[in-house]
């Protein structure tokens, strides 16, 4: 019979492989679904995973949904590394979105170089003071910044409708809830020529590369790692938990933050109700995917942005609703989750005992 | 002190049980190896060794925890394969671990009945307690709670459980680390009496002095194998000791403390109530210790060892300040870090998890605490070349045997990983050190090792207060010793002018005017008090 057997130290090798395995088994699973649905799982595959980066201009599209991922999942990775889970980037995201846009708003018409860099701050800040709640909630009256933050999520979807179906609506805009375009001075420079890759993806990287500096280089992020390992010695080398909390919780809210300012000042141009895409929720699967490592975030958000934009062609092209993308997500966190396992444990083939 | 055990008592006939080369294998480690090993009806048999010794295995393969992968085992002449727990308990053998495992809310008789097959009636079952409880002189109500209990009190239960089933076989796993000397004296009578009924005891320790005084036959491992057998009234402790490790006990080299040096920890009238419902409330505690000398604290596990430990670590912070003074500054409220900053170092007594991160490198938990005193950073970053060098440093002069700085914590034996953490503190040359349980759970040579260690960090000068529960380990190494008993503390005596017997009677609370303030006169050093 099988048997799980525990390893005398967790495999290295596993814990990177592991992912790959998951994506290895998303790929067969996704095949069987297709067949299910009696599609021919080839033709399938090739629509899904080949036809969104068959040209420049379809790389360019994977980046730009690749860049809100990347931004929130480098931000959860942080708290998470000290067990400090926030799960309402969703939220923080709106939140950025909703205060860049009221800095876009208030400068309207406005020609200044320095209207983007305000909305980028304001976007950072919306996001962190939307995550503030959990940590004082957390830190002064031991709430469960799981339920407090997920919460807020909703909170945030309502308050941006309010928004956009009240005070902020566009007068012209024929009573769609939306607020007016933002004026050129409050859009994001393109990158690429002829795309919609936008100067967002640039700050993502930049920030991954602070995220790397700060998980793994700097003593802020040492602390944060020794208090998600080890919490007793975290409090024996005087590391103050509340600090933990409050660091973990407003640098992922910040870079929420700037990550649905890059989508209002990007490709929307305006805030809609619609502008919560989920980008917040998929996030934490590219973290964990991703190792919870700069790096690894990198490489698992191009891939949750390529069962982005695949579910937008298997809609198109092979008449498959569009929960296709949710599906193919939640396979590959199954599988993970799965796969994980390995980590510490091997499968051993064990003849009964007589 | 009672007689020496009586050798000719063990029946001839059947041995009750047998085990014929048993090895067992972990993957990476072999914990036992061909063990050969006979008890007999009314034997009480010593297994001696060190931790890691494997002894511990061969009693799990005993009582069915886990399975040997080689060898034989006989019960009362016959071949048996001993399944689980359940199993070995139907066959009639006992086990009463280490570690409790009773459940603190329910009553004595409610754990109890937890362990036995069906569900008894409370009321007859509090009444069989009773009768075994008297009959063995082991005296406890059947209606308290757990945790209303203390500690030997708990053992009572754990050996009343095993003892309502009848068992021919007894295993006792290092039971006198908890108890009080007078408490043992207890113990040894009620197991003398078991025995006297024809039960097997197998009785596993390292301490020499107990299994002298109460084992019929010992049987020693080293390394999972069985170095000797030997029959311990005909022995000495150093032929046994050399036995069991290999070569003569090691010692420390002692010099006597100064006394007169700068007064560097103060508890003024330190009291604090635990969160914890099951903790213990510290009650208005006064010590003082000075540079250039070791002073130690015993008592029985439980009695606000834990709580004391984090009041002067800045674990637990306080509501005022100066019931903590540390190197001069009244620090009751400050944080462990700034506590650090004003001298003060700590080795707390879990290794894994508190004193080091289990699954960080040797480098990483250097940074733990070393990381502000050792210029380890650098705007904010981390200077990982010079924690990497510091740690090395450490390895070096406390003879860690480990892969170098980037080996993980958790990669370490326990004795080496304690070497390390107490390197680490050691290293930063602290003004007062405070370490808890020096060498819980570390084989010989490396406890001898650390005590030095600390003796020597007297010798430069630094103060050094020592919590163990181990009697003989603080007399070694102490100079003067008090006593914590349910969130009290005893004044001071030298260590050369008492007694472990008087010691012993103090852990259980009864100290001269134990409800007398103490306060000491500032600026003196603290006197014995009158006996």
């Amino acid at each position: 019979m099988l048997e799980l057997e525990a390893r005398t130290e967790p495999s290295r090798l596993m814990s990177w492989a592991s992912p790959l395995l998951a994506v290895a088994l998303m790929l067969a699973g996704g095949m069987l679904v297709f067949s299910a649905l009696g599609k021919d799982p080839v033709e399938g595959f090739r629509i899904f995973f080949l036809n969104p980066v068959k040209d420049l201009y379809g790389v360019s599209e994977l980046l730009l949904k690749a860049t809100p991922l990347m931004l929130c999942a480098i931000g959860l990775a942080i708290g998470f590394r000290a067990n400090v889970w926030n799960i309402g980037a969703e939220g923080q995201f709106m939140l950025g979105a909703v205060a860049a846009t009221g800095v876009a708003l208030h400068f309207d018409g406005a020609d200044s170089a320095f209207v983007l860099p305000a909305m980028v701050l304001a976007g950072a800040l919306g996001g962190a003071a939307w995550a503030a709640i959990p940590a004082l909630l957390r830190t002064r009256f031991n709430a469960n910044e799981i339920l407090v933050s997920l919460m807020l999520v909703y909170v945030a979807q309502l308050f941006v409708s309010w928004l956009v179906f009240g005070p902020w609506k566009d007068p012209d805009g024929f009573n769609f809830p939306q607020t007016r375009m933002f004026g050129e001075a409050a859009l994001m420079p393109m990158v690429l020529e002829g795309t919609r890759l936008h100067a967002g993806f640039v700050i993502a990287l930049g920030v991954l590369v602070a995220g790397y500096a700060f998980m793994n280089r700097s003593f802020a992020g040492f602390r944060m790692r020794v208090a998600g390992e080890a919490p007793e010695a975290a409090r024996y080398a005087g590391f103050s938990a509340a600090r933990m909390i409050w660091v973990g919780l407003l640098l992922g809210g910040a870079a929420a933050g700037v990550a649905g300012m890059g989508e209002v000042a990007g490709p929307m141009g305006q805030l809609t109700d619609k502008v919560g895409s989920g980008y917040g929720f998929a996030a934490i699967i590219v973290a964990f995917v991703g190792r919870l490592n700069a790096f690894g975030i990198l490489l698992a958000s191009l891939l949750m942005a390529l069962l982005y934009i695949g579910g937008e062609q298997a809609q198109q092209y092979l008449n498959l609703p569009s929960s296709i993308s949710m599906v193919f997500q939640g396979m590959l966190l199954f599988f993970l989750l799965g796969s994980d396992v390995f980590i510490n444990y091997r499968l051993r083939l064990r003849r009964r005992a007589v | 002190m009672t007689g020496r055990p009586t050798h000719g008592k063990t029946p001839d006939g059947t041995p009750r049980l047998v085990l014929k080369g048993i090895g067992k294998v972990y993957p990476g480690v072999v914990a036992n190896e061909a063990v050969d090993l006979e008890v007999r009806p009314g034997e009480i048999r010593a297994v001696l060794g060190e931790n890691g010794a494997g002894k511990s295995t061969l009693m799990k393969i005993i009582y069915g925890v886990t399975r040997p992968s080689a060898g034989q085992m006989l019960w009362e002449g016959k071949a048996v394969h001993v399944e689980n727990p359940a199993h070995a308990r139907s066959l009639g053998i006992g086990m009463v671990f280490q570690h409790f495992s009773l459940f603190e809310t329910l009553t004595v008789v409610e754990n109890v009945a937890l362990a036995l097959p069906g569900a008894p009636a409370l009321d007859e079952l509090a009444q069989r307690i009773t009768e075994v409880s008297e009959r063995y002189g082991l005296p406890v109500d059947p209606r308290r709670h757990i945790h209303a209990l203390s500690v030997g009190e708990r053992q009572r239960v754990e050996i009343i459980r095993c003892l309502l089933q009848n068992p021919r076989l007894l295993i006792m796993d290092e039971p006198t680390s908890v108890l009080t000397p007078q408490a043992v004296r207890k113990l040894f009578e009620t197991l003398r009496q078991l025995a006297a009924e024809g039960c097997s005891i197998l009785y596993i320790s390292h301490k020499l002095d107990e299994i002298q005084e109460l084992c019929h036959t010992a049987t020693v491992l080293r390394g999972g194998k069985v170095t000797g057998e030997c029959i311990p009234a005909q022995e000495t402790p150093q032929s046994m000791a050399r036995l069991m490790i290999g070569k003569d006990l090691p010692h420390c080299v002692h010099g006597s403390a100064r006394g007169d040096g700068e007064l560097r920890l103060r508890l003024a009238g330190l009291s604090h109530a635990c969160e914890d419902p099951f903790g213990t409330d510290l009650k208005d505690i006064h010590l003082d210790v000075r540079a250039g000398e070791i002073v130690g604290i015993a008592g029985v596990s439980g009695n606000g060892q834990q709580e004391l430990l984090r009041a002067i670590s800045g674990e637990e912070t306080l509501a005022v300040k100066f019931p903590v003074q540390i190197c001069g500054v009244e620090a009751g409220r400050l944080k462990p870090a700034a506590r650090r900053r004003l001298g003060l170092a700590f080795v707390p007594e879990e290794r894994l998890g508190r004193g080091a991160v289990p699954g960080m490198s040797l480098a990483d938990n250097a940074l733990l605490t070393a990381a502000r005193g050792q210029d380890m950073l650098a705007g904010g970053f981390v200077r990982f070349g010079r924690a990497h060098a510091f740690a090395q440093r450490c390895i070096e002069a406390f003879k860690v045997k480990c892969n170098g700085p980037a080996a993980a914590a958790k990669s370490l034996s326990g004795g080496n990983l304690q070497k390390f953490i107490v390197g680490r503190e050691i290293l930063q040359a602290p003004r007062l050190l405070v370490c808890a349980q020096p060498t819980w759970g570390v084989d010989v040579g490396a406890a001898t090792f650390i005590r030095q260690a600390l003796i020597d960090l007297r010798d430069r000068g630094c103060a050094v207060l020592v919590i163990s529960e181990e009697l003989d380990e603080l007399f070694e190494v102490c100079d003067r010793i008090a006593v914590i008993a349910k969130g009290r503390l005893s004044p001071t005596r030298p260590a050369a002018q008492t007694s472990v017997e008087d010691i012993g009677v103090w852990m259980s609370g009864m100290w001269p005017a134990a409800d007398l303030e103490h306060q000491p006169p500032a600026g003196t050093p603290t006197e014995p008090a009158n006996a």
